[in-house]
């Protein structure tokens, strides 16, 4: 459908949307021996909406974030990114696209060991060409946007692992990009502080980013604006947060 | 019930009168259980029956004070000192709802639970927001509620993962041809409390391990 029209074109997309799967399917191998792993996948992903993936191990959800992250091309369907249909462009301006839009979170940090804080958060800016100033002002920006802009100079290892992975979702939103793409991203952290990462996330989508987070748990999943459940590589449920009802009789407010 | 054992804490503080009781009880809760004041008058009447609180002057508003005796603070003690444990066999709407509809013919168990999933993540969703609205305690009140939601949202949790460990049972015991509905048995119950012996039994049998 797409391939009608010339390479980096642009189509009419909801003006809030940052990302849409349209019946994504991922197979691997061939014949007899083909493996599904996703078929079929219609998802959105608009500015101030965090939807969260759950599913059993192998139900398709760590496929689903890296096609959605443009890492891997699926075998059929459509991924757009803010209006841009990824099988109109050449790997190198995917590359592009990906740096600029959206950053990955993943559960082990991911993190470089050598680089600050400031120098892990605005690599991206550094390899798009970004003057000095400018990309120091943004790193700073999005540090101070998870709290951590006094830790900016310190490097990984001087860190506790909550405040890695807010550097990492500071990296996720640095400079113009605003797609967070979260796997298991409080899967190696404790309870209460993997919170703590989860209320940033929550906060940073409030403040206009999108974001979609993988998870196997129900207590992480309901930070999110939707719940996407995968079953063998289908959507098999979605529970969308609209007008949450207040549960606790006399809640005061503070 | 906790909420005999709470007053008594919080008498156990200085003496209080009943209006003031249910005020001190909803502040160090969250206001998330707000308890009549009738029912602070029963539980008064019960502990005094039970010599565990005593009353105590009338001020000159008709407020009566209760004051706690020596062997109410003894029971404060001893209750922050011991566990609280649920009775095992306390009913559990969801669990009979899920137990009773496997038995029946032409029941989708599968629907039945994922409809009560998207529930209870409702629930779970509703719940994390009304956390995260509140934002950081500022004060030992805001820590007290946070820590009652936190305590819902476990719940809701542990519901949800009882769910997908149910319909993952249920699909080897499909696989497995143990789905067959229960028929209605045409032998006549037998009298007495068979079941309640059974328990029992269990009770002793768990009782001694």
């Amino acid at each position: 459908m797409s391939t009608q029209l010339a390479a980096g074109s642009t189509r009419p997309t909801k003006p809030d949307e940052l990302l849409r799967l349209d019946g994504v399917a991922m197979h691997y191998g061939r014949g007899e021996t083909s493996v599904t792993a996703l078929a079929g996948i219609d998802l959105t992903v608009s500015r101030g909406e965090l939807v969260a993936i759950m599913g059993a191990s192998g139900s398709g959800k760590s496929t689903l974030l890296t096609i959605a992250g443009g890492l891997t091309q699926p075998t059929s369907g459509e991924v757009v990114i803010e209006g841009q249909w990824l099988s109109d462009l050449p790997s190198a301006q995917i590359a592009i696209l990906r740096r600029r839009t959206l950053g990955f979170v993943f559960q082990d940090f991911n993190l470089i060991p050598t680089l600050t804080a400031q120098e892990n958060v605005t690599l991206p800016l550094e390899l798009d060409g970004w003057p000095r100033r400018k990309t120091r002002t943004a790193g700073l920006d999005a540090l101070a946007a998870v709290g951590l802009k006094d830790h900016a100079q310190r490097f990984p290892e001087d860190l506790s692992g909550g405040q890695q992975q807010r550097v990492a979702i500071a990296r996720a939103i640095v400079g113009t990009r605003r797609l967070i793409l979260a796997d298991e991203p409080t899967g190696a952290l404790d309870s209460a502080t993997g919170e703590g990462v989860l209320r940033m996330l929550r906060d940073r989508v409030d403040a206009g980013a999108g974001g979609i987070l993988v998870t196997h748990d129900a207590r992480h999943a309901a930070w999110a604006d939707r719940i996407v459940f995968l079953r063998d590589g289908r959507i098999v449920d979605e529970n969308v947060r609209d007008h949450p009802e207040s549960l606790l009789a006399g809640r005061r407010t503070i | 019930m906790s909420v005999r054992q709470s007053l008594l804490a919080i008498l156990d503080q200085g003496p209080c009168y009943g209006y003031q009781l249910r005020t001190e009880f909803d502040r160090r809760t969250g206001s998330i259980w707000p308890l009549n004041v009738g029912q602070i008058y029963n539980t008064l009447d019960r502990l005094e029956r039970d010599g565990l609180v005593a009353k105590g002057d009338t001020d000159e508003q008709g407020h009566v004070y209760y004051q706690i005796t020596d062997a109410g603070h003894d029971e404060v003690t001893s209750w922050l000192s011991s566990p609280v444990v649920r009775s095992a066999a306390a009913r559990d709407e969801l669990a009979i709802k899920l137990a009773i509809a496997v038995t029946l013919p032409g029941v989708d168990i599968s629907a039945v639970i994922q409809v009560q999933r998207r529930g209870s993540l409702r629930t779970l969703q509703d719940l994390t927001k009304t956390k995260n609205a509140s934002g950081e305690p500022e004060s030992a009140g805001d820590l007290a509620w946070q820590l009652v939601v936190d305590s819902l949202i476990f719940a809701a949790e542990a519901e949800v993962r009882w769910l997908d460990h149910s319909e993952a049972r249920l699909a080897r015991a499909s696989a497995a041809g143990l789905m067959a509905p229960m028929q209605l048995t045409l032998e006549p119950p037998k009298r007495g409390r068979p079941v309640r012996a059974a328990v029992d039994n269990d009770a002793q049998v768990a009782g001694s391990l």
